[in-house]
């Protein structure tokens, strides 16, 4: 049992979007959500961070944002892609500065649809993260113990 | 003397069992305020399990030294409390813990860990003056700064040190992190300095840290016991109203700047704090 089930930490970040699904991501905070109910804190922090939520497509310059971010996040990590410009870039995706999804940048583990992903899709993708996360944290373990 | 050793033992194994539940009950009622359900009670120890099972990433290792020494310090500084010790050693020894990771924060190369730092110094700065008044406070009103034989005297010190007892819930705010006081880092997800003084610590350094505060909760929250010493009943009930009106400031305030934060906290300090002082003082003086 491990307790990355019980405690995923966020870190949120806006490629480039239109703030649309950013809105949607900040919701899910809200009482009528209320994701803390699973332990999920918005941390800010890609140091404290298990899960990293992205937002809108990747362009020239958050490029080595996204990059230094997902570098900066401790193992075992995930990363989520919300919504339908961080899966393919959406309707950005003809754009002369668009370099298309979040995966064209970072490898991604879950995608989100939607425009604006609902927050319902969004804490769906976050638990689908948990599990990701979960057997990540599995094979950390077994390469460890074979090492 | 056996039994103060127990006492301090009892520390060391239960404080960051009650801090962590103690913050989970914390985390309910904030949740509550806001009119959300919030996390389990046990959610803080989920937290410290996962923390200590992620990778622990730093440039540098002296910062996990000094996260080592906060730990050691804190620990310390309660045990001598517990003990029943001079009640000026678990001062000083809680202030070092304080420094070690303000120390810990400036190892790495990081704005953000440095703002937070140097917040926390000022934080300190803001809150030692009447931590070190309440130890006169207890000493004047009981002639001793020895906790045991301040729980000893069958007149609760919170008779003759009304004004300290205010000054230091003032700056039990500071010292729990909590707003308008939760400039150095803070629980919630403030994050114009990322989360501060903790911004370069992941891993099993977090968690220390959590539980060095868990530490740091249990004792601040056993000096506002002192004040009752004699009634243990009405002093538990002290304490929770207390860290009731520490969650209810928490929900209902904005964070401040430093400036403020020093001023208000010196203005307590003279005015409820050294006034205090100054008319048990005589009073005691005269009437031996
Ligand atoms: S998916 Fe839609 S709502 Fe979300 S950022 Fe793109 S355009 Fe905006």
């Amino acid at each position: 049992m491990s307790f990355l089930k019980r405690s995923p930490w966020i870190v949120h970040y806006d490629g480039a979007s239109c703030n649309g699904c950013d809105i949607e991501v900040l919701a899910c905070l809200t009482p009528r959500y209320d994701v803390e109910r699973f332990g999920v804190v918005n941390t800010g922090n890609p140091k404290h961070a298990d899960i990293l939520l992205i937002t809108g497509y990747i362009n020239e310059q958050s490029q080595p944002v996204v990059k230094a971010i997902y570098e900066q996040m401790p193992e075992p990590r995930v990363v989520v892609a919300v919504g339908i410009c961080a899966t393919s870039g959406g309707i950005f995706r003809e754009c002369y500065n668009t370099k298309g999804g979040v995966d064209s940048t970072i490898p991604v583990d879950v995608y989100v649809p939607g425009c604006a992903a609902r927050p319902e899709s969004i804490i769906d993708g976050v638990v689908k993260a948990i599990a990701v996360l979960e057997e990540k944290h599995l094979a950390m373990k077994k390469a460890r113990a074979a090492s | 003397m056996t039994r103060n050793f127990l006492a301090g033992f009892a520390y060391l194994l239960l404080a960051p069992v009650i801090g962590a539940l103690l913050a989970g009950v914390d985390r309910r009622i904030t949740a509550r305020m806001q009119g959300r359900r919030g996390p389990p009670i046990l959610q803080p120890v989920y937290d410290l399990l996962k923390l200590m099972h992620k990778e622990s990433i730093g440039a540098r290792r002296t910062g996990h030294f000094f996260v080592l020494g906060h730990l050691v310090f804190m620990m310390a500084a309660g045990f001598e409390f517990f003990f029943g010790g001079d009640l000026l050693i678990v001062i000083f020894a809680f202030a070092l813990s304080s420094i070690f990771l303000v120390l810990g924060a400036y190892a790495a190369h990081s704005p953000f860990s440095h703002i937070g730092a140097e917040r926390e110094l000022l934080q300190m700065m803001a809150a030692e003056p009447i931590l070190l008044l309440t130890a006169m406070g207890f000493y004047i009103a009981n002639g001793s700064f020895r906790v045991e034989e301040i729980s000893a005297s069958p007149v609760p010190a919170l008779l003759w040190l009304p004004g300290i007892f205010a000054a230091l819930a003032f700056i039990l705010t500071i010292k729990l992190r909590k707003s308008p006081f939760d400039l150095a880092t803070s629980h919630h997800a403030h994050q114009e300095i990322v989360k501060g003084l903790t911004t370069e610590f992941s891993g099993l350094s977090l968690a220390i840290i959590e539980v060095t505060h868990w530490y740091e909760t249990i004792m601040l929250l056993g000096i506002f016991y002192l004040f009752l010493a004699p009634y243990p009943a009405a002093a538990v009930l002290l304490v929770a109203v207390v860290y009731l009106l520490e969650i209810l400031l928490d929900n209902t305030s904005a964070r401040m700047k430093w400036q403020w934060a020093m001023k208000s906290s010196w203005t307590t300090a003279s005015l409820l704090g050294a006034i205090n002082l100054i008319v048990v003082y005589y009073w005691l003086g005269v009437q031996p």
